[in-house]
């Protein structure tokens, strides 16, 4: 099917399911522990915009939650339908992971959404915050176990093989705290909450376009400009120290995002552009800055760097992908400091609200974060193949005894059926997004208001159970 | 290896538990979706979703850990067994989906309500059927060949499966009905206790039918539910089904609110207990056993401490969210 065989095709499915779960955890992580400050401020001042404000994006995360749930349910499945070889192999260390990130992190965030969403009149605002706050820390605990277990397949350690050809656990903190893990969450975390405040910037710059004077979009706005001036700097640092980790445990990986098929004895150069042909081995069209490669990954500016040239071709890596999607994510990067750096002058000059190329620019930004996010992804899922657990299971060797028409069609319900829902979840976001926070602003208890004078008749009640 | 053998059948336990808590949990909510089609109300729909509104997600959640806890307790289990499921699998993963957001998406747009209305049913419909097809051929065996599912892709459609299906629906829909009993008053609740008359008795067919054939499966079910001395054991099952039965009947017929729910309940307590009588000890039956399956000792130990902590601890404030929701659904709570 496609003219691909049964490996290609569960390797589009994963890519597919797993590119299109990632955009809604990245933004619920976010805007989980966006939803809690908001609700302490508003418990902390008593200023109902705060309110209004939480209430305004509560209905959101309940869109992007339950996308988020829905297709992670897939992915917990098609580790043994599509990559049952895999699970066999790998269940023993990476299930349990998983088990702890259900039983610690998806029923704290399921037991707590429903009072989280419904349930302000009925227990009060200091347990609605609770409850808040739980869902919070449920994102980032789930966070913890995910990138762990991802982690362990990027940089293995704490491990053994049975005689049934399984790896098992021999250290369990080796195995959870293995040695990218520490950079990939922090570097995974500050990316939810860059693309949350990019999202909320968008939304707010977009209200103050049309009347800078909105309370709400003003909070938004304000709050999410601090986030991207303070987050950006940090990402970038965070992000070199992960490189500098990827070097050190899965160097094929950084050639390949750095184009670097031949070695360089004095001095690696640093890669802006150029068209790699995997075929030929080489950079085409390449604009580099001299020995600059070797100054950034080495500190040192005559290094010498091994290249591709030095690893056999069957474990290279499809090098074009990992080097584009590299580059889209640091260039994303780039422009999400200017946007931070931007906001802070506009600030200290008193024009935050009123500038409106910096609206403009914040809105372009957007979506940024998503796709920074997701080119992220691709870059060190990329990076690392042809393996599923670097260097000792190839991807090939762990996919499910299937044939293709199976597996092809499944991926074709797959691609219908997320087209079909993520088509209608947009719509119906971007719908919410188009109306600026209202005061007496309701929470997902409601229906889209009737609005006809801009107060809705239900305003009181909410706010009864907050004051 | 004593310390192995106990391990392995806690696991069994522990697995077997959050499945069933999953088919009570998401079975009622799931029903509701299967009922859809018997509500054309807008107003009856909006009640009927705001009843588990609150609560789906932590209801679905339990399927993620069968799913994640037969990984990491019984990985070959898993690997052998979702293959042998692929299309049952996916028809129910797509089916949730289309339930999952409709909750969502219903209440976001007026022009589209009818089509996300269609889309829960339907979708509750696939995926009540697709996890009975799955049970069904999970019990009449699949294809192994050394670590490997040997078989072909249509292997679990049989007129075995089709039945387990079926009654899976059933059942789903029984749960549903007796949860609008509890959680809804007036016309609503009215229809919803003939509608329980019907799928009782449904279900009963359904439970025989399952009980008769599953013996015909092969030699060892029978055996194991006929023989003596194991009839002993195996006896009660069936005279207890008949007992829940004369109880739920003379509750309907009393109209009374929650025992219905209860009951029905309890008549999947006794199916699912069934069910693990005809199982024991193995978990791909007829192939391998829960100790063939078993994950190495350390990683069944590392979790333990984790199940037998946090799984009361989920289910106190899984059970105090039911709690703040707890009482009849009008027009005012929930969405509205």
């Amino acid at each position: 099917m496609f003219g691909l065989d049964a490996v290609e095709l569960a390797r589009a499915q994963f890519a597919f399911t797993v590119t299109f779960h990632i955009i809604f955890p990245a933004f619920s992580i976010g805007l989980a522990s966006y939803l809690a400050v908001l609700e302490a401020l508003w418990l902390w001042t008593g200023r109902d915009v705060y309110l209004n404000v939480f209430n305004y994006w509560l209905k959101i995360f309940a869109i992007a939650f339950a996308m988020g749930v829905v297709s992670g349910i897939v992915m917990s499945y098609q580790f043994g339908t599509n990559w049952s070889v895999y699970s066999d192999k790998v269940g023993p260390v990476i299930g349990p992971l998983m088990a702890y990130e259900v039983l610690t992190a998806f029923f704290l965030e399921a037991g707590f959404l429903g009072v989280m969403l419904f349930g302000l009149k009925r227990v009060g605002p200091k347990l609605h915050f609770l409850a808040t706050l739980m869902v919070a820390v449920g994102t980032l605990i789930s966070a913890f176990w995910i990138l762990s277990a991802n982690s362990w397949m990027q940089t293995p350690a704490g491990y053994a093989v049975n005689a049934d050809g399984q790896f098992v656990s021999v250290d369990w903190l080796k195995v959870i705290f293995n040695p990218s893990f520490p950079y990939r969450l922090v570097h995974m975390v500050l990316a939810a909450y860059l693309t949350t405040s990019l999202v909320v910037g968008a939304v707010g710059a977009w209200h103050l376009l049309r009347n800078p004077h909105l309370p709400g979009p003003r909070v938004m706005f304000s709050m999410a400009m601090w986030m991207a001036a303070l987050v950006a700097p940090l990402q970038i640092l965070v992000g070199d120290q992960h490189g500098l980790n990827t070097l050190e445990h899965q160097p094929v990986k950084i050639m390949a995002m750095e184009g670097h098929f031949e070695s360089h004895k004095d001095g690696a150069p640093l890669y802006l552009f150029g068209w790699p042909d995997q075929e030929k081995g080489e950079l085409k069209y390449a604009l580099g800055i001299p020995k600059f490669g070797s100054l950034i990954l080495k500190h040192q500016i005559d290094a010498p760097m091994a290249g591709l040239d030095t690893v056999p071709r069957q474990d290279w890596p499809p090098v074009p992908i990992t080097f584009w999607s590299f580059r889209i994510m640091v260039g994303l990067g780039m422009l999400m400091l200017a946007l931070g750096l931007f906001s802070l002058w506009e600030r200290w000059r008193g024009r935050l609200y009123i500038n409106r190329g910096l609206h403009r620019f914040a809105i372009a930004m957007g979506p940024a974060g998503f796709i920074a996010v997701m080119a992220g992804w691709i870059t060190t899922e990329t990076g690392r193949q042809p393996f599923t657990v670097y260097g000792l299971l190839r991807t090939a060797d762990s996919v499910s005894p299937l044939a293709a028409p199976a597996v092809g069609t499944s991926l074709l319900a797959f691609i219908i059926v997320y087209f079909i829902i993520f088509a209608a979840g947009v719509a119906y976001i971007l719908r919410l997004m188009a109306e600026p926070p209202h005061p007496g602003e309701r929470g997902p208890s409601s229906e889209p208001p009737i609005r006809t004078a801009g107060v809705t008749p239900a305003a009181g009640v909410v706010q009864g159970a907050g004051s | 290896m004593s310390v192995a053998v106990d391990l392995a059948t806690l696991w069994a336990f522990i697995i077997a538990l959050a499945v069933f808590i999953y088919v009570v949990m998401d079975g009622f909510d799931l029903g509701l979706g299967i009922l859809f089609p018997l509500f054309p109300g807008k107003h009856d729909r909006d009640v009927i979703t705001n009843t588990v509104a609150p609560v789906w997600d932590g209801n679905e959640t339990w399927l993620v850990l069968g799913g994640g806890g037969l990984m990491a307790a019984f990985p070959l289990a898993y690997s052998v067994l979702l293959p042998a499921l692929y299309a049952p699998l996916i028809a129910m993963l797509v089916g949730l989906i289309f339930r999952g957001v409709a909750f969502e998406f219903r209440w976001r747009t007026r022009a589209q309500r009818n089509l996300w209305d269609i889309a829960f049913a339907g979708g509750s419909w696939v995926a009540a059927l697709a996890q009975g097809i799955a049970l069904g051929a999970i019990l009449q065996g699949v294809h192994v060949e050394g670590r490997h599912y040997a078989g072909g892709w249509w292997d679990w459609l049989t007129p075995f499966s089709i039945l387990t299906g079926v009654s899976l629906v059933t059942g789903y829909a029984l749960l549903g009905a007796t949860w609008l009993i509890l959680k809804t008053e007036g016309d609503l609740r009215d229809k919803a206790y003939r509608i329980s008359w019907v799928l009782l008795f449904m279900m009963l067919l359904a439970i025989a039918a399952v009980s008769l054939a599953t013996p015909l499966l092969t030699i060892q079910y029978a055996q194991r539910w006929f023989s003596w001395p194991a009839i002993v054991l195996t006896a009660p099952v069936p005279l207890a089904v008949i007992g829940v039965t004369v109880l739920l009947m003379k509750n309907l017929a009393q109209k009374h609110d929650v025992w219905p729910f209860v009951l029905a309940l309890a008549l999947f307590f006794l199916s699912y207990a069934g069910l693990g009588i005809s199982m024991y000890p193995y978990i791909v039956p007829q192939s391998i056993t829960i100790w063939q399956a078993a994950a190495p000792e350390r990683s069944q130990l590392i979790m333990l401490p984790g199940v037998l902590v946090l799984v009361p601890l989920i289910l106190g404030y899984t059970a105090w969210a039911y709690w703040v929701f707890r009482g009849k659904v009008g027009h005012d709570a929930g969405y509205h």
